[in-house]
């Protein structure tokens, strides 16, 4: 299992993060399912929908955030491959309210946002069984700056 | 027959399908429909108990199910019936 994403994206997925503290930060990554493999193209980086006494610790992401996802990524001629959010002050591990709640085949890529800094991200798909997380490598591509 | 359309992530367990051909007169007879054709599909939309899972949204063109008769919602021949995950975590 495998996430390929560029520098530049994750930086987008890591400010979003960071803008959110103290609260978490979640979007969607668009982009192509390559075997085992998910290539993210593009975010949406979409407003966490929780209650505001909740969004510290948990985010939502609404049914129609996600048709918005899906309208969006069929006009790219993309799919949404996958979710990402941060966990403020709190490690890059799905928590078991992450596993109840996750669907499979998507990547869910969790930023460590301390004190307002992101700090380190790692991806994680449910197994078929929903009763965990395996971890799959990030492979972060870096891009000719051409500059 | 009315049609249901299946998200990216569970297309997997739907033998990769995009829509679905479903039988009932309700959505929830459809649905029973549809994890009878798809079995493994079960488990990700029906908690232990039986119930739809939380993140599960059933969407009759533009209107959630939940604002309808929720699965006692009556489905006419042709209708387009889509699941709609809703993302939620901590």
């Amino acid at each position: 299992m495998k996430l390929e994403i560029t520098k530049t994206i994750l930086d987008q997925i890591h400010d979003h993060g960071a803008a959110a503290y103290p609260e978490e930060g979640a979007g969607l990554m668009l982009g192509q399912a390559n075997g085992n493999t998910r290539v993210v193209r593009t975010i949406l980086a979409l407003n966490n929908a929780r209650e505001d006494s909740a969004r510290h610790n948990r985010y939502l992401l609404t049914a129609h955030d996600m048709l918005a996802g899906e309208q969006e990524a069929a006009r790219l001629g993309l799919d949404i491959v996958g979710v990402f959010h941060s966990h403020p002050d709190h490690p890059d591990q799905p928590s078991e309210f992450d596993r109840e709640w996750a669907l499979p085949w998507f990547s869910y890529l969790i930023t460590r946002v301390d004190q307002g800094k992101a700090i380190s991200s790692r991806s994680w798909r449910l197994t078929d069984g929903r009763d965990e997380f395996g971890e799959e490598f990030i492979q972060v591509i870096q891009e000719a700056s051409g500059r | 027959m009315a049609t249901l359309r299946i998200p990216t992530p569970l297309r997997p367990y739907a033998e990769g399908q995009t829509e679905v051909s479903v039988q009932g007169a309700t959505v929830g007879e459809a649905l029973n429909d549809l994890v009878n054709q798809y079995p493994s599909l079960t488990k990700h939309l029906f908690n232990e108990a039986g119930e739809l899972r939380p993140f599960v949204n059933l969407f009759l063109g533009d209107e959630d199910v939940r604002h309808l008769q929720g699965v006692a919602t009556p489905l006419k021949e042709n209708d387009k019936l889509m699941i709609i995950p809703s993302i939620a975590g901590g």
